[in-house]
C-alpha cells in the first residue's frame, strides 16, 4: 500500500505536469458534474493522454488502493462522476482522437473523449450520422455516453448506445486491457459489451469505441400537436403506436414546459394548449409524406385541437428547438432546477401528472414536464431555489417521490441519466436485497478489490437498510434480514 | 411446473441440462445433466400493444408469440429460429440467436428489456423490467441473452416488439459473391429499406419492408427480378429454421460473423451469406483451426454451429483477461456450477 504522496509522486512519473493536477483551486472545476447539488474535491485530477497513461495510472491506483472515478465532458446529471475525496478524478478529454472511419464498413473507431456530435461531423459527407443525440451531445463523449447508455430524441426508431456500439476497449483496475464485441455483429462468450455499456464506470475505463452509422434518413419531417388535455395527448401517443408507426422522434410538453420555452426560443408553440406532442417522421420525401399523413389523421381522432406539419427544415429544427431548450430555459426562470428521469409504461402517464400536480401543492413547489413519449421516460423539471432554507431538501424529497412512483406504476427510477451517486436511495426501492448482492457480485468479477467508482451507481445493502424507510414492496418487507436501528 | 419444484431440483445436486422444446439441442457443447423440462412453465404475462412490449413466460412457444402478436400486427422483429421444433421464448434467449433481419432491425438481445431467473442457488433474481429506458442496475438481463443457459434458469423474459411493416417486397439478381459482398454493402450505406440479404449459389435474394411508398421506391431504384410472395416467405423462414437444402445433411456447418465488408473467404466448401455480408455458413469437413483462423484475421470469429466434434468445444475461445472475468460471472449466478455443465466452453 502507497501513501497519498506516493501515489501522487508515481502519477507525476506517468503523466506529464500540465496532465496532473493538485492544486486546490484548479481541482474546483471539477468538484461536481451536471448534477451541481453534489460537490466534492479530488485527492487529484489525472488527465491521461493516451491508452498506456490510463493503464499505468490504474495500475498505480490499484497497487496504492485508491479509488478512482472517470470523468467525460462531466455533462452527467447524476453525480456519477463526482469525485471521491481520497481518489483520484481519470478525466478522459485528452483522449480525443478519431482512430479510424470507414465510411464503406458503415463505423467510426474512435477514442473515449471524442464528442458525440464530432463523429457525426466526421461521419455527415458521406451521408451517414451517430444516431443517438442526447440533448447534451455538442459537449458530451462518447465515453461518457456508454457509462450511461445514453438515448436522446430519437431513440425509439434507432436505439441507444447499446443499439449502435460495436466494440469497446475497456482497462480494468488491473490494468488489462479488454476488447468486447467486435466489428462482425456478434462476440463469442457472454455479452460482456452489453454489460459494460451503462455500468457507469464501476467495471472499467473504456479507452477506445467502435461506433455503427447509420445512413442520413432523405427527408424528415415533425408534426406539432396541441392538446387541450395531458391525458388526451398521452392517449394519442398510444394510438399513434397502435396504428403501426414508430415516429422517429416522439415527444411531449406540458404547458409549463412550454410557457418557459416559448419566450426564450419562438417556437411557435401553443401556449393555450394543456400540452403538446412533437411527433416526427423520417425516411424518403414519399415515405413521410405517407407516414405524416397517417399520423396526422390518428392525432386529429384522438382530440389534438391544432396541429402543424414543419413546411421546410427551418421549421423542423425550430419546432425541435424548443423541446431541446427545455433545460435551460427551466434555468432561465428558476434559480435552480432539479431534473428527474423515471421511465413508466406509457399508460400511466395520466396517473403520474396528476400525481406531480398533487405534490406541487404538497411541497410548496414547481414542476414542469418534458417526456420522452416514444418510450415512456419522464423529465419532471423541479424548480427552486436553493439560496432559500429548507428548498433542496423539498425538492429531493419532492425527486424521490416521483422515483417511487415510477417504480410503483411498473417502471424504472432512471431511464437514461444514471443512478450515479444521487440515487442510490432509489435502487433500494427498485431492487432486492439479492439483487443488489448480485450486482455487487458483478462488479467484484471485473474490479476485486472495488476501486472503480466506489459508492455510485450499486447501493451496499447498509445504505439500504437504514434509508429507514421500510418500503414494502410487493407485500413484503424488503431486508427482512437485516437489523433496523 | 411449479418456482418451487424448480428450487428442489436446483438445491438438490448434481447438474442440470435445462430443456425449452429442445428445437436447439444440436447447438452448443455436449449435453449432460439430468434434463429440467421449462416447457410447462409457460403462458403470456402481459402484452399491451401500445407499449410495445411483451411478458411471457420461459416455456411460451414461440409460435404462440407470433400468433398472438400477429393479431395486433406486431412480431418479433430479431425473428428468432425455431428450426422447425417447438422452440421456446427462454430457449431463444438463452441461445441468443437471430434470423435474417439481424443486419438491420438488431439482435435479440437489442430487444430484450427485462429478465426473470432462478440463479443456481434458487433465488429469484429480476433484472431490467417492462420499459423501453432502463439503465437502474448492471444490465444483466442481456448479459442472459446468449449465455445458453449457463448463468441461471430464465423464468420470465419481457422483450420490446415491433409493428410488422406495411409493405414488403423480394427481389434477386445474379451476382458472384465478390460483386454481391461490394453491393451489399454499398447499399447499406444508403437509407433503403433492407430487410434482410442473402447469397448463395450466384443469387442474391433481398427483401425491402417498410412504408409502401418506401419499398415501391426501393424496388424501382435496385431493380433485379420480383420474387412471387409465397417463395419469398418461404425463402425467409428456410433461412431462419434452415430447413433449405444448403443446410441438409450430415456435414458439418459453420458459422462465420465477420465484419460484412470481409471479401469472400478462401475456405473449401459451400457457402451461404446473410446479414449484408455478417454472416457466412460454411459446410465442409473442413480442419477447425484453419476456419477459426480464417474469421479471425478478417475481425471476427467461427463457431461450429452442427455437427462436427462438439466435445472439443463449439465457439471461439477466449483470450485469457476476458476468460477469467466470463469465469467470475459463472460463479456470481451459478457457484456450484448446476447448469448447463460443457454447453458454452468444454469446462465452464
Amino acid at each position: 500500500m502507497t501513501t497519498p504522496d506516493g501515489l501522487l509522486r508515481e502519477l507525476r512519473a506517468i503523466l506529464s505536469p500540465v496532465s496532473l493536477i493538485t492544486d486546490e483551486e484548479l481541482l474546483r472545476p471539477y468538484e461536481c458534474d451536471g448534477l451541481s447539488a453534489y460537490r466534492r474535491l479530488p485527492l487529484a485530477v489525472a488527465l491521461p493522454e493516451d491508452e498506456a497513461q490510463v493503464v499505468a495510472v490504474l495500475k498505480a491506483c490499484h497497487r496504492a488502493g485508491v479509488p478512482v472515478v472517470p470523468r467525460g465532458a462531466g455533462t452527467g446529471l447524476s453525480a456519477g462522476s463526482m469525485p471521491h475525496p481520497q481518489g483520484v478524478l481519470l478525466s478522459l478529454t485528452k483522449l480525443n482522437r478519431i482512430l479510424a472511419f470507414d465510411p464503406v464498413a458503415r463505423l467510426a473507431v474512435v477514442q473515449t473523449g471524442v464528442r458525440n456530435l464530432a463523429i457525426t461531423e466526421l461521419a455527415a459527407p458521406h451521408g451517414l450520422y451517430y444516431a443517438p443525440d442526447p440533448s447534451s451531445q455538442i459537449a458530451c463523449t462518447i465515453g461518457g455516453n456508454v457509462a450511461e447508455n445514453s438515448g436522446g430524441v430519437h431513440c425509439l426508431k434507432y436505439g441507444l448506445t447499446l443499439h449502435n456500439v460495436l466494440r469497446l476497449r475497456v482497462v480494468t483496475i488491473e490494468g488489462e486491457i479488454l476488447e468486447l464485441g467486435s466489428h462482425a455483429l456478434d462476440a463469442p462468450g457472454y455479452d460482456l459489451l452489453a454489460l459494460l455499456i451503462g455500468s457507469e464506470g464501476l467495471l472499467g475505463i473504456v479507452t477506445e469505441v467502435t461506433v455503427r452509422l447509420t445512413p442520413r434518413p432523405q427527408a424528415a419531417r415533425v408534426i406539432m400537436a396541441s392538446f387541450d388535455d395531458v391525458r388526451k395527448a398521452g392517449e394519442a401517443v398510444a394510438a399513434v403506436i397502435a396504428a403501426g408507426s414508430i415516429p422517429a422522434g416522439l415527444e411531449m410538453m406540458d404547458q409549463g414546459a412550454v410557457a418557459a420555452v416559448e419566450p426564450f426560443v419562438h417556437a411557435g408553440y401553443d401556449l393555450e394548449a394543456k400540452a403538446i406532442l412533437l411527433c416526427e417522421s423520417d425516411g424518403t420525401a414519399q415515405e413521410v409524406a405517407e407516414e405524416i399523413a397517417r399520423m396526422l389523421a390518428v392525432l386529429e381522432q384522438s382530440g389534438a385541437n391544432g396541429v402543424r406539419v414543419s413546411r421546410d427544415e427551418a421549421e423542423r429544427l425550430r419546432f425541435w428547438a424548443g423541446r431541446k431548450a427545455a433545460f435551460p430555459s427551466a434555468g432561465r426562470i428558476s434559480p435552480d432546477y432539479y431534473c428527474m428521469d423515471g421511465t413508466i409504461p406509457r399508460k400511466g402517464l395520466g396517473e403520474m401528472l396528476t400525481a406531480i400536480a398533487g405534490m406541487e401543492q404538497k411541497y410548496g413547489l414547481r414542476c414542469i414536464n418534458v417526456f420522452h413519449a416514444g418510450d415512456g421516460n419522464l423529465h419532471p423539471l423541479i424548480l427552486y431555489d436553493a439560496n432559500v432554507a429548507g428548498q433542496l431538501e423539498r425538492t429531493e424529497a419532492f425527486g424521490a417521490e416521483i422515483l417511487s412512483l415510477s417504480v410503483a406504476l411498473g417502471g424504472t427510477i432512471t431511464g437514461e441519466h444514471g443512478v450515479g451517486f444521487e440515487k442510490l436511495n432509489a435502487m433500494c426501492e427498485q431492487f432486492t436485497t439479492d439483487e443488489i448482492r448480485a450486482f455487487h457480485a458483478v462488479k467484484r468479477a471485473f474490479d476485486p478489490p472495488g476501486l472503480l467508482n466506489p459508492v455510485k451507481a450499486i447501493p451496499s445493502l447498509h445504505r439500504c437498510a437504514e434509508m429507514g424507510r421500510m418500503h414494502v414492496h410487493q407485500g413484503a418487507l424488503k431486508f427482512p434480514e437485516l437489523e433496523r436501528l | 411446473m411449479s418456482l418451487e419444484t424448480f428450487r428442489e431440483r436446483i438445491l438438490k445436486g448434481g447438474s442440470l441440462r435445462i430443456r425449452g422444446g429442445g428445437s436447439k439441442d444440436f447447438y452448443g457443447g455436449p449435453l449432460a445433466g439430468e434434463v429440467l423440462e421449462v416447457a410447462g412453465h409457460r403462458g403470456i404475462v402481459s402484452y399491451e400493444p401500445t407499449e410495445l412490449v411483451i411478458t411471457a413466460r420461459a416455456g411460451t412457444p414461440l409460435s404462440e408469440l407470433s400468433h398472438v402478436l400477429a393479431e395486433r400486427g406486431q412480431w418479433l422483429a430479431f425473428e428468432p429460429p425455431a428450426f422447425g421444433g417447438p422452440a421456446t421464448l427462454g430457449g431463444a434467449v438463452a441461445s441468443g440467436l437471430s434470423g435474417p433481419g439481424r443486419a438491420s432491425h438488431g439482435a435479440l438481445r437489442d430487444f430484450v428489456l427485462g429478465v426473470k431467473v432462478m440463479d443456481g442457488e434458487g433465488r429469484e433474481l429480476t433484472f431490467g423490467g417492462q420499459v423501453m429506458k432502463n439503465v437502474a442496475g448492471f444490465d444483466v438481463s442481456r448479459l442472459m441473452a446468449g449465455s445458453i443457459g449457463t448463468l441461471g434458469l430464465i423464468l420470465e423474459v419481457s422483450l420490446k416488439v415491433l409493428p410488422l411493416p406495411v409493405a414488403q417486397a423480394t427481389v434477386r439478381f445474379e451476382l458472384p459473391e465478390g460483386p454481391a459482398l461490394e453491393t451489399l454493402n454499398r447499399w447499406a450505406a444508403q437509407p433503403l429499406p433492407v430487410t434482410a440479404t442473402a447469397w448463395e449459389e450466384g443469387l442474391l435474394t433481398v427483401r425491402l419492408a417498410g412504408a409502401e411508398a418506401a419499398v415501391r421506391s426501393a424496388c424501382d431504384t435496385l431493380g433485379g427480378e420480383r420474387v412471387p410472395e409465397a417463395e419469398a416467405t418461404a425463402h425467409w423462414l428456410g433461412l431462419r429454421d434452415q430447413t433449405r437444402a444448403f443446410f441438409a445433411g450430415d456435414a458439418p456447418l459453420w458459422r462465420l460473423a465477420v465484419p460484412s465488408i470481409t471479401p469472400p473467404l478462401d475456405l473449401p466448401g459451400a457457402t451461404l451469406i446473410e446479414w449484408g455480408g455478417a454472416q457466412r455458413w460454411l459446410r465442409g469437413e473442413q480442419i477447425a483451426a484453419g476456419i477459426r483462423d480464417a474469421a479471425r484475421r478478417a475481425g471476427g470469429h467461427a463457431t461450429v454451429f452442427r455437427g462436427g466434434d462438439r466435445a472439443a468445444g463449439v465457439f471461439t475461445p477466449l483470450p485469457g483477461p476476458l476468460d477469467v472475468i466470463q469465469r467470475r460471472l459463472k460463479a456470481v449466478f451459478d457457484p456450484r456450477a448446476v447448469f448447463n455443465p460443457g454447453r458454452l466452453l468444454p469446462d465452464l
